[in-house]
């Protein structure tokens, strides 16, 4: 069978906000544009994102880039890059303006400017007063920036391919990206989209655990087509989770809850955050709060019939506290957790958030394949958004800063591609190995037979990075669990699907999807595995320090032999002096 | 308008409902699962229709408990709102 070409300057994997924003830039430099999503583009991930945008306007409070990059080194527990993150605070301003001149609606202030609302991590003067740095679509903001980024990619007339699973990276001898595999769900047919420059922007990995905010979409689907095709992933150690997630399904319960005096019990109905921050007790910080939770599960004191949560208790705030100032909690409690708080409490557990690593970018995008400061980027391959990392995020993200981290790197590797363009203009040669092998993969697929399902397989990868790669992570049990989750690996051969038809065969996708999430989770678990310090979302109670002279160096992870290496943190900003390491305190 | 066949194309919906939020990736596949079948064509094709709005007035409706405009959308969020995810 003959295989469908299609030729691109430039292939966008991803329709989230990195990959439109960076779309929009090259359509309207009259570049040709392909951007493929699995989804129809505005129901990526981005939607989801309720906050806002962080950058330094002064529109409600003094305000400058400088004290907004002091706030997100101390944030990155400063393990983040200085030079990414200067630039990323000072880009911050000309990307919200660019925003709101496509025509973002953003929250306006009487006097007619952008509104910004204030943020825990926000500070003015180094570490001064509250500073308002984010700047808000009402409570729509990922959707508005969705929106009108798509619709402004419609008329620059970027080509869309809606509906389309990426396979696989193609590659020449060299290791220079020629473009990617990639599947038609509806018709089942694969198609081979060429391209002089390739952008990542796949989003993130929440799926890896079995509790996760993150849509069923988020399986790393391009960290793992990056892992395959040779490169590394960094700091995928850092994953934020969020204490209260309801249990077995992941959804937020917000900390407004337990900031109106909700608070966490456990089978035996003991307020047990008493014992582990007698003075902060459930408004003790989220790795604090998350930490706890999962103690009390392992030691058997959690609720259900498994065990496996605790119980967030609001009743005693009465309905009409509950009405008022904690909406739409006892909606989704009711739906999903099928009780309601006026009456019992909600079953929660630490749900897995946001993944700070990524595939290392410098700040221009440009994909860094090496464990080295001084090395070339791989020419034509970019990634961008939390796929990505630049690393502006370092150990931990600060609230406001994740939009801002998709839409600033977008806009800048899209400008940078279109300077790589200008001076390649020649697509390279297709290299027919990699072809065949990418088809392979997807081929693989048709065996028939019986095997284990898919949706096996996936639920016991899921618990066993959950219960030995997620919150609570102490050597023995991550060692015990990187040696599980390789067992799981090697039962992906055995897994057959259940379902052969061609058209939105979604058993397919998903066996696809698996295989990325298994890629991707091995990369989490070897990498905190390996580092023996607390910093930022990585906590280590057999190592609770952080330990800036050994461990402020970020880590790499490849998929052969499950290497590792490490690379500095690169603590030098471009224009303005370091800020060197103190203790994170709030 | 749709036809019989888009009405029948499971697959295609359950791929539909593959969304940019957790909470309607669980209610919308639980609800295509358990209910979707047994419905009527008129509230089928209603189904088909929601499926295109955007995830946040879904959401808003499915979930925040925003009632719609129209009453009949009103009756098929109803029967969203009640599908048993728990």
């Amino acid at each position: 069978m003959a295989l469908e070409k299609q030729r691109f300057d430039t292939l966008i994997l991803g329709a989230g906000g990195a990959g439109l924003n960076a779309a929009l830039q090259l359509a309207n430099a009259n570049l040709k544009v392909a951007v493929v999503s699995k989804v129809f583009p505005t129901r990526s991930h981005t939607v989801a994102a309720q906050g806002g945008v962080n950058a330094a306007l002064a529109n409600v409070l003094p305000d400058n880039w400088h004290w907004h990059m002091f706030d997100t080194v101390k944030g990155s527990d400063y393990l983040g890059d200085q030079d990414a993150i200067e630039y990323m605070c000072r880009e911050a301003i000309p990307t919200v303006y660019e925003l709101e001149h496509n025509g973002v609606p953003f929250s306006r202030l009487p006097n007619g400017k952008i509104y910004q609302r204030a943020f825990g991590g926000q500070s003015q003067n180094f570490g001064g007063d509250q500073a308002a740095r984010t700047c808000a679509a009402a409570d729509r903001t990922g959707h508005a920036i969705l929106h009108t980024l798509y619709q402004q990619n419609i008329r620059a007339k970027t080509h869309f391919y809606d509906e389309y699973f990426a396979v696989e990276l193609i590659k020449d001898e060299e290791g220079i990206v020629l473009g990617a595999l990639v599947l038609n769900i509806a018709t089942g047919e694969p198609l081979l989209i060429e391209s002089k420059t390739t952008l990542l922007a796949t989003g993130g990995c929440g799926q890896v655990f079995r509790t996760t905010s993150n849509a069923h979409i988020n399986t790393g689907d391009g960290m793992a087509m990056a892992l395959r095709a040779g490169l590394p992933l960094m700091d995928m150690e850092f994953f934020q989770f969020h204490p209260t997630g309801i249990a077995g399904k992941g959804m937020l319960i917000t900390e407004g809850v337990r900031g109106e005096g909700g608070y966490l019990i456990n089978k035996d109905g003991e307020r047990f955050m008493e014992k582990y921050a007698p003075n902060a007790k459930d408004l003790a910080s989220r790795d604090v709060v998350a930490r706890s939770i999962v103690t009390e599960v392992r030691e058997g004191r959690g609720c259900g019939p498994d065990g496996d949560h605790v119980m967030l208790k609001v009743d005693h705030l009465g309905e009409d506290v509950i009405a008022k100032r904690l909406p739409g909690i006892r909606e989704s409690s009711k739906i999903f957790a099928g009780v309601d708080p006026v009456q019992d409490p909600i079953p929660v557990f630490p749900t897995a958030h946001y993944v700070m690593g990524g595939i290392p970018t410098d700040r221009f995008g440009r994909v860094m394949p090496e464990a080295s400061d001084d090395g070339d980027p791989l020419p034509g391959l970019y990634a961008a958004g939390e796929c990505a990392c630049a690393s502006v995020h370092g150990a931990n993200r600060l609230g406001g800063n994740s939009l801002l981290d998709i839409l600033v790197f977008g806009r800048l590797a899209g400008h940078n591609i279109i300077d790589y363009v200008k001076q390649n203009s020649a697509h390279r040669p297709l290299h027919d190995d990699s072809v065949a092998q990418a088809v392979g993969r997807l081929e693989r697929w048709d065996v028939k037979g019986e095997g284990i399902t898919v949706s096996e397989l996936r639920k016991e990868f899921r618990k066993t990075m959950e219960d030995h790669a997620g919150v609570f992570r102490v050597e023995d049990m991550m060692a015990d669990g990187v040696e599980k989750l390789k067992g799981i690996r090697d039962k992906l051969k055995d897994v057959r699907l259940t379902d052969h038809s061609a058209t939105f065969n979604t058993n397919r996708t998903e066996a696809l999807e698996l295989e990325n999430l298994i890629d991707v989770g091995l990369s989490i678990a070897v990498s905190a595995l390996h580092r023996k310090e607390s910093r930022g979302a990585h906590s280590r109670p057999d190592f609770p320090k952080r330990e800036d002279g050994e461990w402020m160096k970020h880590t790499l992870y490849w998929k052969e032999s499950d290497k590792l290496e490490y690379k500095g943190v690169r603590s030098q900003p471009l224009t303005v002096e370091s800020f060197p390491p103190k203790e994170r305190v709030y | 308008m749709t036809d019989e066949g888009e009405l029948n194309n499971l697959d295609r919906l359950r791929w539909q409902c593959r969304r940019g939020m957790l909470e309607l990736d669980v209610l919308l596949e639980a609800f295509l699962e358990q209910h979707y079948s047994e419905m009527p064509p008129r509230m089928q094709r209603q189904f088909i229709q929601l499926l295109e709005f955007p995830d946040p007035i879904i959401h808003a409706w499915c979930v925040g408990g925003e009632k719609p405009d129209d009453e009949e959308f009103a009756e098929l969020v109803a029967s969203i709102r009640a599908t048993s995810v728990a």
